[in-house]
Order: C-alpha cells, then structure tokens, then sequence
C-alpha cells in the first residue's frame, strides 16, 4: 500500500519533517519578557518606568547600607570612618545594642529561658497549628501555659505546680461530682474549690514544698524585660489569656439570653471602638486606681491586662465568625444526640468553630504583636522604647536609620513569616470541604 | 400513642429555677446581671477609695479653666487663655481632619494596587506585591516615626529657600515645599458685602446644589432612555450646571488666591499643611491602603470570570465591563472590610502622639492631663469621644453597606 | 519574696498578695531593692548603657539612697516614666521616689500631694537657635517656629512668655527629647526650648558646636529635684538627707577617695564626724545605721564628683557648676548643718 502510494501521489511528503525549534521570540525568557513586561506600548512604559523606580531606590539604599562601620564605638567614630555626615550608615550601634534591642535588660547568664520558652512555644502550639506532629505532644501544650511564666519570671517552680494543681481539682469535681449534686452543681463547685485552693491553699502549700525542695531559677522582675522579649511576651501572654475570654464573649454573643448578650456586646463594641492607645494610658495611669487599695500589679502585669481585654473583644468577633460558619444541622446535631448545651459546645461546635478560625485568630495575633510597639508611648522599653533610649545615650545621639530599620526588619521576619503560615492554613482549610 | 399525659399542672418549687429549662435562663439572667453589677460596684468603690486616698475628687471642672498652651493647627479659634474644653474640641477637629483625608486617601490608594496587584504586568504586580507585604508586616507606629524622620531629613528647611542662589526653590512661585511642612496659596474673598464665613458656607451651598442639579439631571436622561431607549446627551448640560454657578459666585465674592511668602522666620500666607499632618496622613493611608489593596484584591478575584466574559460578549469595552459588571458586585465583598479599615484608621489616627500632631490624645489625653492631673477624667471623655467617632462612622457605612447590597427576593 | 512576682504574674493568685500599705522604709527593706522613677533617657541625667545598667547625674541619687537603705547601691529597680505617667507611679506606690528632671513647682507640692526633698540642680528654661539666624535676644523670636517637649512645665512657660511679650509663634509638640534635638538639627524648627542644661548637653552633641548660640534670657526657675510621697515623712527624710550629704559632703571635702580614711576613726572636724557616723548618732534617728552616709558618699562619690562624672565641663555634656556650685563658691547648693 505504501509504494504504491508513494508512487502515485509523488507530491505528497512521505515522512514528517522534524520538529523546528520555536520562534526565539516565543520561547524561554525573551517570550516571557515579551508576554509579561512589554505586550503593549503602555505596559512597555509602565515596565521602564517600574526599572526606573527600582534603581533609584536601590541606588540611594545600597551605598548607604555598605558602609563598613560595624567596629565603631560611637557616632563620632562612624563619621570619622566614613568621612560622612549622612552618606553612609553606622552599623557599629547595632553591634553594641542588638542582644538590647531583642532581651532587654534581661540578665545575661539568664538568656537561655526566653529562648527555651519560645523553642518550648513552638514545640507546643505545633500539634494545634500541623496536623502531622505527634498528638502526644499536646501534654506539652497543656502543661506550657504553667511553664512559660516560670522559665520568664523565675522563682520556685511549686507556685506553678499548685495553680496547675486548681485546675486539676476543678476538673476532678466536675468529672466525678455530677453523679452526685448533678452538673450545674459540680461546675459551681468546680469553680468554688479551684478559686479557694488559688486564693488561700496554694500559696502557703508551694512555700511548705519550697522549703522542702527547693525547686527554683533565679528571679526575673518584669522590669528586666524589654525589648523585643518584652513584644512577644506581651503578645503571647495576651493572646494565649484572650482565647478562653474570646470564647466566653462569643457564646454570650450568641446567646439567647438577652442579658447576657447585652453586657457581651457591649464589652466587645467597647474596646474596638476605642484605640488600643488610650486602653494602655488606663493601663499606665489608672489600673491600680481601680484596683482594691494597697494592690499594685508592675506596669507590665498591667499593660498585659488591658492587652487581654483588648485582644479578648477581636477574638471574641473572630470566633463568633467561625460560629457563624458552622451549618446549622451541626447544632440541631448535637440537639438530636439529647446533648446539653455544654456538651455540644464541647463535643461538637466549639472543635469545628476553632478550627475554621484558626487563620483569623494568627491574624489578631500579627497584628496584636505589631501593636505591642504601642507600649513605648506609656514608656515601656520595647523595641521602638529601646531605641529613644539608644539615641538617648551620649555615643550615638543622631543615630535613626540605622536603629529603625534594623527594628522593622525584625518584626517583618516575624509577622511575614506568620501571615505565610495563616494562607498556607486558609488554603488546606479550604481544600477540605 | 394517647398515652402521652398532659404536662403536669405542676405547681411552682424553687428548685425548678435550676432544673426547669423554662425558668433556667431566666436564674442565669439574673445571676449575670448581679454579678455583673456587683464587679461594677465594686470597681466604682474602689475608685472612690482610691481617689479619696490619694484626696482627689472626680470633677470635670476643670474643663473650664484655662488651658496655658497653645495648639498649632487649630480649626476654631483658640489661644493659649482658652479653657480645656476648648483646646479638647481643638484636638477632636484634629482628629477628624486626619481620619477623613486618610480615609480617603488610603481608598484611593488600595483599589488602585489592589488592581494593579492583578495586573499582567509581571514587574508592576511584584513591585505592589513587596508594597503590600511591607507595609503590612511592620507595626504602623514605626512607619509613622519614619515619615516623620524622612519629612524632616530629606526636606529642604526654610532656610534653604533664602539668599540670592537658594538651594531650594518654590514649585510655580506658590508652592514651597519643606520640612516644616508644605505651604501653599490660600483661597480667600475679597467681596466686603458678607463675611468671609458666610461666603465659605455659600461656596459650599452652591457646590452642593450643583451636584444635586446634575444628579438630577442624569436621572431624567435615564429615564428618558427607559422610555424611548435613546439617551439624550447631556454631558454639556452636566458640565454647566456644574461650573457656571460657582464660576459666577466666586466672581462675585472677588476670589483671590494668597501665596506664601518667606517672611521673618518662616513661610507667611497661604495654607499651612504641617510635617505632623503629613507624616501621620501619608503613613496611616499607606499602612491601611495595604490591607485595603488586599480587600480589593480578593474582592474582585472572589467575581467568578463568567461575568466580565458575559458582558464581554454582550460588546461592552473592557473599561464598561469594570464599572458596571465586575466593581458593582466586587463592593460588596470589599465594603464590609473596608467598613473595618475606616475604624481601624481612625483608632491608629491617635497615634498622632508620637510625631506631635495635637488630635485629641495629644491635648485632652495628653497636654490636658498633664497639666491638671486629672487623668480618670481625661481618659473617660476621651474614650467616650473615640467611641462615639467610631460608633458614628459604622453606622454611616453600614446603612450604605446594607444599600449596596443585593436584595434578595 | 520571689515568688512574688511569680504571684503578679497570676492574677488570681496577686489578689491575694495585696497588702496594706506599709511605711515606705520597711517596704523597701523587706523588698531588698528601690523602686527608682526615672525618665525614658535623658543624656547625662538618666540613659541606660549598652550593659542595660542606667547611669546618670539623677540615677546617681537613687543609687546613693539605695546604697544608705539597704548597704547595695545595686539594689535599685530602674522604672523608666513619661511625662505623663511619672506622678501616678509614684502616687500609686509603684516607685518609692522619683529621681528625673522634675521641677518643684507649687502645685506639685499641694494639688498632686508630692514632697519635693531638695534640688540636685538648679535649672531654667533658655532658647537654643542657630548662629546663622543672627538672633542675639529671644525677644527677637517673633514668627519663629519652636520645638518644645510635651508633658512638661516648658509648653506653658513658653506659652506665657509669648504672650506677655506680645509675639506670635508656631510650637511644635514633640514627645522626646531625641527627637526634639533631631527636628531641629534639621531646621524643622528655629529655636529650640527646653532647661538650659539639656540646651548645653544638646548642643554639645552636635558635630559643629560653635554653630549654635544659647540665648542670655532664662524665662522660667526649674529647680529640679527627688520627689516623694506625701504623708510619709520618715522615708522623705531619708531621701532628703541623703541627697543633703552628698550636697555636705563636697562642700566638707569628703570624696570617694578619700571616705575609707576619714570614717575610720573621728577626725578634727565635727561635722564630718557626724555626718560619717564616728561621732553622734544621726543615723539612728532616720532609721538607718551609723555608716548610711558613708556608704551614699562611697556609691557615686561626693555631688560634685558626681555632677564632674556625668554632665560636667569634662564630659560630652560639658556643662559649667554654674548656679549648681557649692553656695561657698557662689552658687546656690547648701545643706542644712549635719547637727
């Protein structure tokens, strides 16, 4: 059949030819080039025009950065070395400030437990935030709200131990009390034993143990914290506080109860009509005039209360969003089981509901630590503190760029990193269903 | 099946308060209002004991002494022998001024990058993308202290625009920018028949009323194009309605435009937008227009493409297709979380405090308090007047929100 | 008493702590260190250094109180204050004095129910403008744009000085004195206004000094001084008296060098026996041991060691004795007799 068709038809091609590269212009980075960056005439100069703008700004910013200042021990020195007013940056105050600018005043040998703390962190809210991770790490997560302000703030670990210890017997009468006063009942006395072991137990219990066994890392005083120690302190403490608060106001929210959703309302509407900044002068000048006479919690317990309130109210609008988003049959679920409200809350929506906001809730956590910064208006010596008190120093009076950007690199690192991490989580949440 | 008993008449026992779902609710109401008030109780008495101790005593009376400083860019009139209620209203113009322009501007600001951040251009996408993360990520005080610090570095000073060869001149002669801030002509009426207050509010009477008229006048054009399917042209009667009343009233008010002048110290004349304004205005609309960009963003992407691939088909021009098509119906995912934003901008506008712009913190909460010692006082009103802004503007832009949205039948 | 701040950092748990408020001496003593309120950093005055450890003319005060109460001039817990917050800690007990360019004025004292124990330095609020300007008098400053610090005495010194002398002026409001130095360096502003001892100490960290003039008006008295609370006059005699030997001690020639041998046995000189505690029993009426002025004397030296140490001609602040000399060499330092 072939010859004769070859022979027949003695015009027709009998084998393909091979394949002919592309056209240069629509292959590899030209044909990028060209589809990307100049398809039109407009898009051509808006393409320069972006060149343009990136080299005067690299232009300005690069001469200024290489500048090899990072030995000098002064202003005076860096404006010796480079010969410059302004032309070149001073490295050397970073050299000299930057262990300040990340602990504070934080005592040296003592440095290694805000870094456990925050390893210890990451190790604890893993097998919330990966589900890959060990479930068996969750008893980390458990015992790491106890762990965190001893390994900060030092002292016997007994005192710790014995708060633990009210939650442990608040749990035991709520498990085993309902068969006997019914679970109203045991919740109420839950409550009731836990605050009187807090109140008048535990204290002397831990001193008994303490003298006993002498379980104990030196004492950090808040008021060694600073830096950027002091923002993730801040941030942590409040968020990790705010949770079951947040919780609280929602399902108050939500509520039918029309007290109750009342007074929830109208805490939550309260604090986010209001800037954080005026929370804080509360916090800095008025706090301890609320407070019982005589009680006087350092500026930092305080700013890390009003923090919480603060943050309480955004997590409170963020898990009522997660609410909202359950299906309905999710409830009426739990209501065809004959479980009681708290046993639904419990068993079924509040697992879902958290879930579904765990992006929102990194969210209020980023922008909670960006607003730790505030603090140093009141005074407080976090980053932006720490600087004014740097510039404050004879040696580097006159220093800004430098000190600033280094603080901004900081916290970009850490807020970008986080908010990857919450779109990485928004996408796996969204594939799911 | 007619077993079913009926409930029994059961006659009220205490213990139903707790065990009977009917009245439960009702127990736990009353068990949160009391304890409710008792923490309020208790809070209030403790001030009192408080403040007592310490032999002060809650009065706001000092809300009508004299405050003692001055304020720089004041709205009404004020000096230094005004009361603090005074200098306060000073401080909430302040604060208002600087919500409204950044609002504006951060708007304007994160649609166009919210836009350009889906734009084909890969470069103009990445440039707005490393915007967008930059600006987000890094806590908005520092960027307020850093336009402060770049305003007040990079600026030519008043100095610089004197002397035979100044190194720095003025844009068209009525422009001088430096860093004390940028001054340009003012306008003013030089008519002797009203007040110059009066010939403000007619400006703005006239321009209003022209805006009605031209709404007016689109709104009949529509309807005659319902009715006849052809719509008459009428840009030139829009164009008119528009500028040919104000043209005639600033002609008869006697317009003139007052440029600044190197005078003594400093800039004299015109308008003075101070370095604090720009400062606090161009870091809190840059910082808000990044997360407004992403709103706008996702908004637009959440508009299945069907819909401009659909009005694309029925022959609209691809500009046609943005405005009528694919915004109207991007707004409404945009406008609950710029709703958000706005709020957020506003409570950020007290940071004002760090680059000096007086807005209320800085003189109720902040010189006030200092001088009178009257911190419960202060920060009560202050917080009140925050909550009422933040309050106000909700409400405004819910009502508009529930306009946008779509009514479903 | 470590766990004590374990139990602030509880909240349930620091309910309970509360306790009555206690005389301030014995509070201090069972707490083992001072709580000290300084400001956020002014140089020469109050500035942490790169060791985190503050330094200062005024922390040199607290130092010496610490060291007189508790025998560790270690033992202070630096609390940095604003303006704004600095009354209210000390009113609430959060500080047990407060040691920060603090002007001792009228209401202060009553309406704020504060004690002013003495002046560590007489001060006055002055103008700073560039030489180029040509302004010789601050009568000169009308129009001139004016940075000035906030939450201080000055805005209203300023405000009244403008007015009685009929002139016009543009404040602008900064909250640091940072940033303050750094507006006007730039020519954000023309002059600038604050006590003249932070004029001197700005001025001479600048990198050309010579370009800048000090105008000769002073328009306000700044004595600044400690402040405590009212009402517990045990603890405000000891930090009054504290700082009057420091003051006494310079005047009397005792310094650090030379204290180790004259307190070892009674010299020649009464007061300086008294004083040092090898004679009479001054000590014991405040309080305290015998040794508590020796021990403030060795912590910082003398007043005018530590006024040459921090901020004086040798120094980057490089200020003169001035009004802050000893009234024996004309200026206005004078204890009250150690008697």
């Amino acid at each position: 059949m072939s010859d004769t068709h070859a022979k027949t038809v003695s015009f027709v091609r009998t084998e393909m030819l091979p394949e002919k590269a592309p056209p240069i212009t629509s292959i590899g980075p030209i044909a990028w080039a060209r589809e990307n960056l100049f398809s039109g005439p407009i898009n051509t100069i808006i393409t320069l025009l972006s060149l343009a703008f990136i080299y005067l700004i690299l232009s300005i910013l690069l001469p200024w950065m290489f500048s090899n200042t990072w030995s000098a021990t002064s202003l005076r020195e860096c404006r010796e070395m480079t010969g410059t007013d302004h032309g070149s940056a001073c490295w050397g105050v970073i050299r000299e400030r930057w262990e300040q600018i990340l602990f504070g005043f934080y005592p040296q040998e003592e440095r290694w437990r805000p870094i456990l703390a925050l390893v210890l962190l990451i190790v604890a809210i893993a097998p919330i935030l990966f589900t890959a991770v060990p479930r068996k790490v969750l008893w980390l997560s458990a015992i790491y709200p106890f762990l965190m302000p001893w390994l900060l703030w030092g002292g016997t670990i007994w005192l710790p131990v014995m708060v633990a210890l009210g939650f442990v017997i608040a749990y035991l009468i709520v498990r085993f009390g309902e068969d006997l006063i019914g679970s109203l009942g045991s919740m109420v006395g839950a409550v009731a034993a836990a605050v009187i072991w807090w109140l008048f137990l535990a204290s002397p219990i831990a001193n008994a143990f303490a003298s006993v066994l002498p379980l104990a890392l030196e004492t950090v005083g808040s008021r060694e914290f600073g830096g950027l120690l002091l923002s993730i302190t801040i941030g942590v403490v409040a968020i990790g506080l705010s949770l079951p608060i947040g919780i609280v106001l929602a399902l108050g929210r939500q509520s039918d109860l029309l007290i109750v959703k009342t007074i929830c309302v109208g805490f939550i509407e309260f604090i986010r009509g209001v800037p954080l900044i005026t929370l804080l002068f509360v916090a800095s000048t008025l706090l301890n005039i609320f407070l019982p006479p005589g009680t006087s919690f350092d500026i930092i317990l305080r700013v890390i209360i009003m923090v919480t309130l603060f943050s309480a109210a955004y997590m409170a609008e963020v898990i009522r969003g997660g609410l909202a988003a359950l299906p309905k049959g999710q409830y009426e679920g739990g209501d065809s089981l004959g479980l009681n409200y708290w046993q639904a809350q419990r068993l079924i929506i509040m697992p879902q509901a958290l879930k579904i906001s765990i992006p929102g809730i990194v969210s209020t956590f980023i922008g909670l630590f960006k607003d730790t910064t505030l603090v140093s208006i009141i005074g407080l010596l976090d980053p932006i503190g720490l600087a004014t008190a740097i510039r404050a120093d004879s040696d580097w009076i006159g220093v800004l760029w430098e000190l600033y950007g280094f603080i901004a690199l900081l916290f970009f690192v850490i807020c970008f990193g986080m908010s990857r991490y919450s779109m990485y989580l928004e996408r796996k949440l969204k594939t799911s269903h | 099946m007619t077993t079913l008993t009926d409930p029994p008449k059961d006659s009220f026992r205490l213990s139903m308060l707790l065990y009977d779902t009917r009245y439960r609710s009702m127990t736990i109401q009353v068990i949160a209002l009391l304890g409710f008030s008792a923490f309020v109780w208790w809070l209030i008495g403790n001030t009192a004991q408080n403040l007592s101790d310490l032999g002060k005593e809650p009065s706001f009376r000092f809300l009508g002494e004299p405050a003692g400083y001055d304020i720089n860019q004041r709205l009404i009139e004020y000096n230094s022998q005004s009361s603090h209620f005074r200098a306060a209203m000073v401080g909430v113009l302040n604060t208002l001024v600087i919500a409204f322009l950044g609002c504006i501007l951060a708007t304007v600001l994160g649609v166009a990058i919210g836009v350009l951040r889906l734009s084909k251009n890969w470069i103009v996408a990445r440039i707005m993308t490393v915007y967008v993360e930059m600006f987000r990520n890094v806590p908005v005080l520092l960027w307020i202290v850093l336009a402060m610090a770049i305003l007040i570095e990079t600026l030519p000073a008043p100095n610089a625009f004197r002397g035979d060869t100044p190194s720095a001149s003025m844009i068209l002669n009525s422009v001088a920018i430096t860093n004390r801030g940028i001054f340009m002509p003012a306008p003013s009426f030089t008519t002797e028949l009203v007040s110059s207050s009066v010939a403000w509010w007619l400006v703005i009477g006239v321009f209003v009323a022209s805006v009605l008229g031209v709404r007016y006048v689109r709104k009949s054009a529509t309807a005659t194009q319902n009715a006849t399917g052809v719509r008459p042209t009428t840009w030139y009667l829009q164009l008119g309605i528009l500028f040919v009343p104000m043209a005639i009233l600033l002609l008869v008010l006697g317009l003139q435009w007052t440029s600044p002048e190197l005078k003594g110290f400093n800039f004299k004349g015109g308008l003075h937008l101070r370095n604090s304004l720009i400062a606090l205005w161009l870091a809190l609309s840059f910082y808000t227009a990044a997360f407004i960009a992403e709103n706008v963003r996702s908004g637009i992407m959440a508009i299945a493409k069907g819909q401009s691939e659909a009005a694309g088909a029925l022959g609209l021009r691809p500009n046609r297709i943005m405005s009528l098509v694919v915004l109207p119906q991007a707004l409404r995912v945009i406008i609950p979380p710029l709703i958000s934003q706005y709020l957020n901008l506003t409570k950020n506008s007290s940071l004002a405090i760090a680059v000096g712009y007086m807005d209320i913190t800085g003189t109720l909460m902040g010189i006030s308090l200092n001088q009178t010692g009257r911190e419960l006082e202060t920060l009560l009103l202050g917080m009140l007047i925050y909550l009422t802004i933040s309050l106000i503007i909700s409400t405004v832009m819910n009502v508009y929100n529930s306009r946008m949205q779509l009514s479903e039948r | 008493m470590k766990k004590s701040v374990f139990i602030g950092a509880l909240t349930v748990a620091g309910l309970a702590a509360a306790a009555a408020p206690a005389a301030t001496l014995d509070e201090v003593k069972a707490r083992g260190t001072l709580n000290c309120g300084v400001s956020t950093g002014v140089p020469g005055f109050e500035a942490p250094n790169a060791d985190g450890e503050w330094e200062g003319f005024d922390v040199d005060v607290c130092r010496a109180v610490a060291a007189a109460v508790l025998n560790d001039a270690k033992a202070v817990e630096f609390v940095p204050t604003t303006g704004k917050t600095r009354f209210t800690a000390l009113a609430s007990g959060e500080v047990d004095m407060l040691s920060r360019v603090t002007t001792w004025t009228f209401s202060r004292d009553v309406d704020l129910k504060f004690e002013f124990v003495g002046v560590n330095y007489y001060d006055g609020q002055g103008f700073m403008v560039p030489k180029e300007l040509g302004v010789t008098s601050a009568t000169e400053l009308d129009g001139a744009t004016v940075c000035i610090q906030t939450g201080t005495t000055t805005e209203l010194n300023l405000a009244d000085y403008f007015r009685v002398n009929n002139m016009s002026y543009e404040p602008v409001p900064i909250e640091t004195q940072t940033e303050a130095q750094q507006q006007y360096l730039a020519g954000a502003c023309d002059v600038y206004t604050t006590d003249s001892s932070a004029l001197a100490s700005v001025r001479s960290s600048f990198a050309d000094t010579s370009a800048h003039v000090i105008l000769p008006e002073i328009i306000s008295k700044e004595p600044l001084g400690p402040l405590v609370r009212h009402g517990d006059n045990e603890w405000g005699d000891i930090v009054r008296w504290t700082l009057n030997a420091l003051i006494a001690a310079e005047e009397l020639g005792v310094t650090s060098a030379n204290i180790g041998e004259l307190s070892a046995a009674p010299t020649d000189n009464p007061e300086i026996n008294r004083l040092l505690g090898t004679e009479g029993n001054l000590g014991e009426m405040m309080g305290l041991d015998a040794q508590w002025a020796v021990r403030a004397i060795s912590a910082g030296g003398n007043f005018g060691e530590s006024f040459e140490r921090h901020i004086g001609e040798n120094t980057p602040i490089g200020l003169a004795r001035g009004l802050n000399a000893q009234w024996t060499a004309g200026g206005l330092m004078y204890s009250p007799p150690f008697r």
